[in-house]
């Protein structure tokens, strides 16, 4: 497998960045990792996964749609859209790779998204598999090898070297452009590290996690439980697991005056919140009990119910990490589990 | 780059008719003239004052109409406060059409209709009446029964008397909830004047007004031997994008903005009671 030394990973990522934009998880001054557009030595970040998930490359969490100049009774209407520069990011974990096939079953379904698709399109996406998952973590419960993610091409590492495949077209071409920088290499070392790296896996503490009790077969008997007052009831409806989750998908469409013209933008919005749905006439999710039940319903019925069976949820456990209640989606699943 | 259905058109406002009290019928066409774009009736499209806001408003004229589109609207919130307050010629934007349309040209067709409409309700069901009204051989008999507050209250009331009353083969049965000097017609909500009307059980029904009515209509039509797969309706909840992608306009798994706002009862019974 072609493989470049640790050592060198400086080089490498300065050889993508001359001919594209190069994002990587840093550490930022606070230890936290977050995607940052790389710099002359910047440093790959040692922590499992970022605090903000990968989504902002593709939906970013404010965007200016189009704009409007009004001049007395006339409106015109500005298509602000350009095509988007090629990026790469590189080392995105397996559970933010899936999350980008759920974002796009939704946003480049018909009617297509341009948004959203004119980055898929120009976005390189490079992942990294895992070697210290963590407690928090049940990405497997969903499907997922995070010893071998998905995106455009796939990046494994020892203690010594970083390895790389491709694993689509993009990915070649992509693989292609920097391969003078690697060598072949035996994967030896690195097979020991997977092996081990699926022995921590088969003993996290939710490895156990089980979705045979969801799906969108469940719908009624799920919505009806009698669980979910009591789930709910110590909900603050911050929106905190909304905006951290990479598969959260709902925006609101809002216009900024700025004096001289009218700007329309898209924000990540959140079904915790209390007028997500709120009409001049009235609420049909007056209480957070509605709201809380509408975001786990979302991810674990009504999703797969639309999209073959595929939940709506990676496992990165964000939100198990960032809930100021320390309520998820994982004592939702256990609570609802029919055993 | 490609066409996105979020960058709407440009609608000119060319006719404002005041319909009652808090009810106003706006005609919309392209700068050009002519229709924005096609429609089915049932089905919705986004009007926007750029800086106040965007709403879904359903297409109350027939697309057999060739020459412009209509929207009754009531004043209830902020944007349709800012419509109200227009002027003729003013421009608004425009996109859609969204969501799916009675199935007029399938199962509606070649059966008799019974429309029961409450307050603003008329106005989604007005695009089913004056479409069925275009291509009355493809339809039976055709009832209407239709219930406001009051008369002032009663949208479309001009067309009501002089067109559709005047239609043979066509019945319009109008109520409203109190009596007043002026009127000697029926008095009473709508769901009573349903069962006092004792309608076949063979027509397909086709109901919409505000939540309650419709709750007690549905009821009202159950008692008299209605089967759900004989009634339609048209729902009604918050929209931001019209596609079935922001998030929250869904019952259950369905989006109202794209699966629906047209569902026949037996389906929307399936769902959670969410709405």
């Amino acid at each position: 497998m072609l493989r470049i030394s640790l050592d060198k990973l400086d080089e490498l990522f300065s050889a993508i960045s001359e001919k594209q934009t190069l994002y990587i998880p840093a550490d930022r001054s606070d230890g936290a990792a977050e995607f940052q557009k790389w710099c002359d030595g910047m440093k790959l970040s040692k922590n499992l996964n970022t605090v903000r998930s990968a989504k902002d490359f593709f939906f970013p969490q404010t965007e200016n749609l189009v704009d409007f100049k009004l001049s007395g009774k006339n409106i015109e209407i500005k298509d602000i859209r350009s095509e988007a520069e090629d990026f790469v990011v590189f080392g995105v974990r397996a559970c933010d790779a899936r999350s980008f096939t759920i974002l796009d079953k939704v946003f480049l379904s018909d009617p297509v998204d341009t948004y959203y698709q004119n980055r898929r399109m120009h976005g390189t996406v490079v992942t990294m598999a895992c070697t210290r998952p963590s407690e928090t973590c049940f990405c497997t419960a969903f499907g997922i090898d995070p010893t071998a993610p998905e995106g455009d091409a796939a990046c494994f590492s020892d203690d010594k070297f970083l390895y790389i495949k491709a694993n689509n077209d993009k990915g070649e071409a992509f693989v292609s452009s920097v391969s003078s920088l690697f060598e072949d290499g035996d994967t030896a070392k690195l097979d020991e590290v997977q092996a081990k790296t699926k022995e921590i896996l088969n003993k996290l503490p939710l490895a156990g996690l089980s979705t045979d009790s969801f799906g969108g077969d469940k719908l009624n008997e799920l919505f009806g439980s009698d669980k979910w007052a009591e789930l709910s009831e110590s909900c603050i409806g911050c929106g905190t697991c909304t905006f951290v989750c990479p598969t959260c998908q709902c925006y609101d469409i809002k216009d900024f005056n700025t004096g001289r013209e009218i700007k329309r933008f898209r924000c990540w919005d959140s079904c915790m919140y209390s007028d997500f749905t709120k009409m001049a006439h009235g609420n049909p999710r007056l209480t957070q009990l509605e709201r809380f039940r509408q975001r786990f319903m979302h991810k674990l019925v009504y999703f797969p119910a639309n999209n073959d069976g595929e939940f709506g949820c990676v496992g990165c456990g964000r939100c198990l990490s960032k809930c100021p209640i320390s309520m998820n989606i994982v004592k939702v699943m256990k609570a609802l589990e029919v055993k | 780059m490609n066409n996105e259905t979020l960058i709407p058109h440009i609608g000119v406002v060319n006719d404002i008719r005041i319909d009652t009290p808090d009810v106003k019928t706006f005609r919309v066409v392209s700068p050009e003239g002519g229709k924005v774009f096609e429609h089915m009736p049932g089905q919705c499209a986004m009007l926007s004052i750029p800086g106040v806001g965007e709403g879904m408003f359903s297409i109350t004229s027939s697309p057999t109409n060739k020459e412009f589109m209509e929207f009754s609207i009531k004043k209830c919130g902020c944007l349709t406060t800012w419509l109200h307050l227009m002027d003729v010629g003013q421009q608004i934007t425009i996109r859609g059409p969204y969501g799916n349309a009675f199935p007029v040209e399938t199962e509606l067709k070649n059966k008799d209709l019974l429309f029961i409409a409450g307050g603003i309700g008329l106005a989604p069901l007005r695009s089913v009446i004056n479409y069925v009204r275009d291509k009355r051989a493809n339809y039976g008999d055709v009832q209407i029964v239709y219930g406001s507050r009051s008369k002032q209250d009663l949208v479309d009331y001009d067309e009501i008397l002089s067109e559709w009353m005047k239609d043979d083969n066509i019945s319009v049965n109008l109520t409203i909830d109190n009596p007043q000097d002026d009127w000697d017609g029926h008095v009473g909500f709508v769901p009573n004047y349903v069962k006092e009307l004792q309608p076949s059980t063979n027509k397909t029904v086709l109901v919409c007004g505000p939540p309650i009515m419709i709750k007690f209509t549905l009821a009202a039509l159950k008692e008299l031997g209605f089967d759900e797969t004989q009634v339609y309706t048209t729902m009604e909840l918050r929209m931001k994008c019209g596609v079935g992608k922001c998030g929250r306009c869904n019952i259950g798994n369905k989006y109202v903005c794209k699966d629906g706002p047209v569902f026949r009862c037996d389906e929307l019974g399936e769902l959670p009671d969410e709405y």
